[in-house]
């Protein structure tokens, strides 16, 4: 058989390293491991939602929709943004309904790139974006966030990373898995440079409703921005939904319409049963939203009271549903802590490092979890922690 | 600061004062000044169980009682309604608007307990114009638990 069967394009990407940790995990099979290791909500999608889906299904509405959505959900996409973060959207040209977020990021990418084109992505970050950019020809070109600057990009680290070639920046914020957020402030002032250098926006706001400080704040609603910015959102993580696949994109009429090309003989239309229960969730779905985000803000302060009991050092994220402990001070990288954690005290907690070079020192816990499950975790993590220094007191 | 006090110890009555204040971000003293203070207004009425009797040996009956009643010039139907929470064995009684005025919850041993209340007790008050009586037969969800659910968390371990 001939040698050049797979593209070379596609092997040299490489394996998650959330893919090689699950496997490690997997590979145990003991039912002792707690997991603080997901991305995704421990709700169950509210009822009405579901119910309306299940409605959906019995009145035989198991059709295509048009290939940018159901109108109706466009419009209501277009009520809420401008209800909750004040932009406003044409639902006729100016919104595509996708499969998950994950879709708009990458049809994004592929309707905007040429070759050679770099793409600016900041991590730590969600794992999709630098292979996305890849597939789309891009060059991706790596920022590297950091603690000390609570994991926010600032106008400086965005300048120096720009080159004459550099068109699109992502902005993943709230942020997987750091938790950090950007504030108005933040936002304005890397804006002033994304306007100097005429890049174009490509905001991750899937996180949005999961804010715990002052409300999300879009950076399409700047001046000047929403012209260059294309805002993706969905349902999975506001509404507990990870399992429908429902994500959106809204942006410029020029760059959505290329991007509802590609979808259109890529994928058709989203599945139809979830529109129309996403229709549901932004129409009567506000309370639930709000219901989960104080549920999950209290668990956020369970496990900072955790760590500052256990003396561990962690920056007060205020977004999404993890916490992105400093985990360096033990003299273990962060794929060691992690796999000492994991075989020693049977809890699965992600590497820092699988989101980028940056999470380097770091462990990405999940917050998506009862606060009992976290108590039982939080005892194992002390009990952990304090072996360590007695390690580390016992070499010196 | 209330509601959110309220809406957990609504469903956690145990939780200590130190976890309340880490959860709600407060001081802890902030939180048991506030705790008494809606005690003291009789915001917070106790700090009861919810018990699946069904998986006890002990044997209850529940009755839901819709009692129709002549209202008093004067009193409305508070001296009623007096009359009958009264009896330990009545659970809870409700002012109901629709088709019948008081709806009244009972707690028995048997049904033969239950249906001795409302023939002697109930229906002989001279406000009561008739009463229907419905045994509750199982019980699905309660105070907002639902009884018997399974909970197993299906999703992956570990997800980008």
């Amino acid at each position: 058989m001939r040698q050049d069967i797979l593209a070379k394009k596609v092997i040299d990407i490489k394996p998650s390293g959330i893919r090689r940790f699950f496997d490690l995990v997997s590979e145990m099979k003991d039912p002792d491991v707690i997991s603080l290791g997901v991305g995704e909500p421990d709700f169950d999608t509210p009822w009405h939602i579901r119910d309306e889906g299940i409605y959906s299904l019995e009145k035989g509405k198991t059709f295509y929709t048009s290939n940018s959505g159901l109108m109706e959900l466009r419009e209501e996409i277009c009520k809420y943004l401008n209800r909750r973060f004040n932009v406003s959207y044409d639902p006729a040209k100016e919104v595509i309904v996708t499969v998950g977020g994950s879709e708009a990021i990458d049809i994004g990418l592929r309707a905007m790139i040429n070759p050679g084109d770099e793409v600016l992505i900041p991590e730590p970050s969600y794992v999709s974006y630098e292979p996305c950019a890849v597939l789309a020809g891009a060059v991706p070109v790596i920022i590297n966030l950091k603690e000390e600057n609570e994991f926010r990009l600032t106008a400086r680290e965005l300048e120096d990373a720009i080159t004459e070639r550099s068109k699109v920046l992502i902005l993943p914020f709230p942020n997987n898995p750091t938790g950090a957020i950007m504030e108005r402030r933040d936002l304005e002032a890397i804006a002033e440079v994304i306007l100097k250098h005429d890049l174009i926006v490509m905001s991750d706001e899937i996180y949005a409703e999961l804010s715990y400080k002052e409300k999300h704040v879009s950076i399409a609603s700047l001046p000047g921005m929403k012209e260059r910015t294309i805002l993706i959102n969905g349902f999975s993580k506001a509404y507990a939904m990870t399992g429908w696949r429902l994500g959106y994109a809204c942006g410029p009429q020029e760059i959505i319409s290329q991007m509802t090309k590609i979808h259109q003989f890529a994928i058709m239309c989203a599945p139809t049963t979830s529109q129309y229960a996403a229709v549901e969730a932004l129409k009567n779905g506000d309370s639930d939203v709000e219901t989960m985000r104080e549920s999950y803000n209290q668990r956020r302060r369970f496990l900072m009271n955790a760590f500052k009991e256990m003396g561990v050092q962690c920056f007060e994220p205020y977004g999404a549903f993890y916490v992105f402990p400093y985990i360096g001070e033990f003299g273990l990288s962060s794929d060691e802590f992690a796999n000492r954690f994991l075989s020693e005290e049977k809890v699965a907690a992600v590497p820092g490092t699988a989101f980028g070079a940056s999470g380097e020192g770091f462990l990405r816990i999940s917050y998506a979890y009862s606060l009992e499950h976290l108590k039982q975790a939080m005892e194992r993590m002390s009990r952990f922690v304090e072996k360590l220094r007695k390690e580390n007191g016992a070499v010196k | 600061m209330r509601d959110q006090i309220l809406s957990i110890i609504e469903k956690n009555s145990r939780i200590d004062i130190k976890e309340l204040a880490v959860l709600l971000g407060m001081e802890e003293i902030d939180v048991a000044n506030e705790l008494k203070r809606l005690e003291e207004e009789g915001i917070i009425g106790g700090y009861h169980t919810m018990i699946n009797w069904e998986k006890t040996s002990i044997e209850k009956v529940t009755a839901l009682i819709e009692v129709r009643v002549t209202p008093q010039r004067g009193q409305g139907f508070d001296n009623i309604a007096e009359r009958i929470y009264k009896y330990p064995e009545v659970q809870s009684v409700y002012l109901i608007s629709g088709g019948y005025d008081l709806m009244v919850i009972l707690e028995g041993r048997t049904l033969r307990e239950v249906s001795t209340f409302v023939s002697d007790k109930l229906s002989t008050l001279e406000t009561v114009l008739s009463t229907a009586t419905h045994f509750i037969l199982k019980k699905y969800k309660d105070h907002g638990t639902i009884y018997d659910l399974k909970l197993k968390d299906e999703r992956e371990i570990v997800t980008p």
